[in-house]
């Protein structure tokens, strides 16, 4: 099990005060308080950990985000900010003593501008609200996480979220131009705008994929494509996943980058045929989804590459698609498959590591090994061009224990991908899922000096503490051990 | 003055930690192709990291390449171009433009460093979008690294951004691994004859505009060019780009049309600056403003300095202003250009003064208030006691 940081006792002992004090700086039903409706606010999408807030605060303007965060840096007040809620990885799971900040209230399309391709949004509008704004004018946004319907912008922003079409189109940091946020200290910074790179140190880079530690993004600016003018996919089953991942191999090696390229396992592609129809081939091991777009002189031009790749590669069946339904039917199974897991298994956690695409067989296999050795079932589904795993593992929380034993099968699978030269997470983020497995992929030192930078910006670390990394930060010391005390000799190395 | 010339991390950790405990200062050299570049430094020493050299792993089919960072670029280039892939974001040397020594080799680490992107930016991003992880030393001699070796990864805060385009500030690079992309097909560029900034800057819009994958966008105004030339540039599979090329013309009009090696000459021209070369007692400001307001920039600063010429690159987010030294005067037209660009959006860079002008003025975009002290507070958290190339960006920096 996750722990979390012990609660303040001097915090909750001031309770009511501190919820006065919320609602003159945010008036209204801008503070909710009573316990009944605060409960919805006790988890995200990673419901296996559930905590409610001590208070939560729905502000409306930048100021109030200011005035909120300056209170509850003076007070010491921790706080845990919140899009929709859509975090598979607790990134938004609330603290016993602290505020839960939602940008909910935070809705405005502040600006399209299509002379520049880009668009100013708060952070509360949804990812697929940006690309419905847009649309008229020919454009959309391109990151598309799955929960893309829900999540918000400020949401990918902290996470900074892929989806399916980002190998071709790159994730949340490389579709977003700008933002304005607010530090704990109530300062509010703006950083970049819709104009290209930094004038100095790349801090929005480095603010994408922060998982709300580090700023409240109240304002982003994101940068806007061409809707390609068509699509169409493929639907190929091979005899084994190792078929399908060396076709994958060779599409891109033959200089192909699909926008979207997904295989789902047998128990994957069963779950999800069971559920959508959509004509899968239940008798392969593997399928393997490849979808190209642009002008339909490269389309057609690539899809045809793209079947005698597959073709010389093993595949046992494959279909193009001839309408634009078919292509949608065909991508409704994988679209579908978390929800058709949930209906073969009454709960499910999803994984999220990346491994070297090479390595797809040697994973699959050990990860068979461990199926065997928890007695729990796991299907597979994953963005095959960028070896991004999702594996879902199924169990049952009302049996004693099986939780626990889901995660330690999860926590096997991700460090089997960092063993493999990969990583724990493609685009889940660490949140408080990952975050106790962090010393598999860095050492002291590496945690310290990501910890160093969440204390350039909040050195009291009270935004959204007891995520990410296994120890909080604490600054002072970090500080003050970085130079150690004592002189060193002059370095004995090669000198002119 | 020592110049130190370490064989390894290892050494360059054992050198740093000897600065920072002994508060003396270094500037960080690979090739050295880039040192005209930014603000002076002003440090006791030199860390030469040359002897980090070479490709640790390249798998093509992976779209993955780890070099350690004095690895030529020219180096890499080749080994990616015998399996018909690239660096997307096309670096350019600038061996001209800064007038570097002929045998100071760009290196990959100066690219990451300096974030240097070509043409192809406007489309495909920069090293900041390409680097996927790295090994580093800070500014205490400690070994660190972060991100990964696979081309998706959110694992930890995305220290590659920060790091990239930092200019040796914040730790010195001792191997970067990057995402590299398929080389295209086949190239072509349309050249459109004859409009003027404004129009050009719209006609680059439009492009970007429409589905066409228009892959870079520049305009060469009369001045600079023989004649006024605006680029639209696709790349792709040849079927794909016929029906483009075909398609952008309906647009635009009529233009010519350079094939292959033709257009890639070109682009590698634009990337170069090229047009606005030799520079003969002149300045040259590289600037990033709000690309739609590309024209109205340049018109305010012509307005006031007469010699002004410019190059637009990335549909005008880039706009490269040349102008004489004698005309722009002490401060190198920093005042001028500055406040065309500030009502407009972006950033200003000061990239070819003398040594001079550039200690006095301010080099990159200044900044102010809490955004100043936030990086300054970046900063002592990599390089506590200011060891890595003071100054290199500003004061402090």
């Amino acid at each position: 099990m996750i722990r979390m940081p012990e609660p303040d006792a001097g915090v909750l002992a001031r309770r009511a005060e501190i919820v006065a004090t919320l609602r003159r700086l945010v008036p209204g039903e801008g503070v909710i308080d009573s316990e009944r409706e605060r409960r919805a606010y006790e988890c995200d999408a990673f419901t296996a950990y559930r905590q409610v807030p001590m208070v939560v605060v729905l502000p409306q303007t930048t100021a109030q985000v200011a005035d909120v965060l300056r209170y509850c840096k003076a007070n010491n007040v921790k706080v845990v900010p919140r899009g929709a809620g859509t975090s598979l990885s607790g990134g938004a799971l609330p603290l016993e003593d602290g505020v839960l900040l939602g940008l909910s209230k935070f809705k405005r399309i502040v600006e399209i501008d299509v002379d520049n391709r880009c668009a100013v949004v708060q952070p509360g509008v949804t990812n697929l609200g940006v690309s419905q704004a847009v649309q008229a004018h020919g454009l959309y946004y391109a990151p598309d996480p799955s929960s893309q319907i829900a999540c918000t912008i400020g949401g990918n922003v902290a996470e900074n979220s892929g989806g399916v079409h980002c190998l071709k189109y790159g994730l949340t940091t490389n579709n977003v131009i700008g933002v304005e946020f607010v530090t704990i200290d109530g300062e509010v910074i703006r950083l970049g705008g819709k104009h290209f790179d930094a004038g100095g140190l790349d801090l929005l880079g480095v603010l994408v994929g922060s998982e709300g530690m580090l700023g409240v993004v109240t304002e982003v600016t994101v940068r806007l494509l061409p809707i390609p003018p068509g699509a169409r996919a493929l639907l190929i089953g091979f005899p084994s996943v190792e078929g399908a991942g060396d076709c994958v191999a060779a599409v891109i090696g033959g200089g192909i980058i699909p926008g979207g390229m997904e295989i789902m396992d047998r128990l994957a592609i069963q779950a999800a045929e069971d559920f959508v129809h959509a004509d899968y081939p239940l008798d392969a091991e593997a399928l393997l989804i490849v979808e190209l777009d642009g002008v339909a002189a490269e389309v057609d031009h690539l899809i045809a590459e793209v079947e005698r790749i597959a073709i010389e590669h093993g595949a046992t069946s494959c279909r193009v698609s001839r309408s634009e339904e078919e292509r949608l039917l065909f991508w409704a199974g994988r679209k579908a498959a978390f929800p058709a897991v949930g209906r073969i298994s009454p709960d499910y956690l999803c994984m999220d590591g990346t491994i070297p695409r090479r390595e797809i067989g040697r994973v699959l296999n050990r990860m068979k090994e461990m199926e065997k050795n928890y007695g729990l079932r796991c299907a597979n589904v994953f963005h095959a061009g960028d070896g991004n795993l999702h594996p879902l593992i199924l169990y049952d929380a009302n049996i004693p224990g099986e939780l626990q034993k889901a995660e330690d099968f999860g926590a096997d699978i991700l460090r089997l991908c960092v063993e493999v030269g990969g990583v724990l997470t493609g685009e889940h983020g660490v949140g408080i899922e990952k975050r106790d497995l962090m010393d598999t992929m860095f050492d002291e030192v590496d945690l310290n000096q990501q910890q160093r930078l969440k204390c350039a910006f909040d050195d009291s670390s009270l935004l959204n503490p007891g995520k990410v990394f296994p120890q909080l930060c604490r600054c002072a010391e970090l500080n003050r051990t970085h130079v150690r005390a004592g002189a060193l000799r002059f370095p004995d190395l090669p000198r002119f | 003055m020592t110049l130190f010339r370490p064989a390894d991390e290892k050494q360059i950790a054992e050198a740093v930690a000897w600065a920072a405990n002994s508060t003396q200062r270094l500037e960080i050299v690979a090739g050295g192709s880039k040192r005209g570049f930014g603000r002076p430094v002003r440090a006791e020493h030199t860390l030469d990291v040359s002897g980090l050299s070479g490709i640790v792993n390249y798998e093509a089919a992976e779209l993955v390449l780890t070099a350690r960072p004095a690895t030529p670029l020219a180096t890499i280039e080749a080994e990616l171009a015998a399996r018909r892939q690239m660096l997307a974001f096309e670096p350019p040397c600038w061996r001209a433009l800064l007038a570097s020594d002929a045998e100071a080799e760009p290196t990959l680490g100066g690219v990451v460093a300096c974030n240097l992107a070509g043409p192809r930016r406007v489309r495909a991003g920069a090293p900041r979008d390409f680097l996927l992880g790295f090994s580093a030393v800070n500014g205490a001699g400690e070994v660190w690294k972060a991100g990964g070796k696979v081309v998706k990864n959110v694992t930890g805060y995305d220290m590659s951004k920060l790091l990239a385009g930092s200019f040796g500030t914040l730790s010195v690079l001792t191997e970067i691994t990057l995402k590299v992309a398929p080389r295209p097909e086949t190239e072509c560029t349309l050249l459109v004859s004859g409009l003027g900034n404004a129009a050009a800057i719209a006609a680059m819009a439009k492009a970007l505009n429409t589905p066409f994958e228009v892959s870079s966008v520049a305009h060469l105004p009369a001045a600079a060019a023989q004649r006024a030339v605006t680029a639209f540039r696709l790349e792709g599979p040849a079927p794909s780009v016929a029906y483009r090329v075909e398609a952008v013309e309906k647009l635009l009009g009529r233009g010519a049309r350079l094939d292959t090696a033709a257009s890639a000459k070109f682009w590698a021209d634009v990337g170069e600056v090229a047009p606005l070369l030799p520079l003969e007692n002149r300045i040259v400001w590289r600037l990033c403003p709000t690309p739609s307001l590309a024209a109205a920039v340049f018109d305010e600063v012509a307005g006031r300095l007469a010699t002004a010429e410019a190059l637009f690159d990335w549909g005008g987010g880039l706009v490269w202003l040349s102008v004489e030294a004698s005309e722009a005067g002490a401060d190198g037209g920093a005042a001028i250009v500055r406040a065309a660009m500030k009502p407009r959006g972006g950033h200003a860079t000061l990239v070819v003064a003398s040594e001079a002008t550039r200690e006095r003025v301010a080099v990159f975009e200044p900044e102010e208030g809490p955004l100043a002290a936030l990086s300054a507070r970046v900063k002592a958290g990599l390089d506590p006691v200011g060891v890595l190339n003071p100054g290199r960006m500003r004061e402090g920096l």
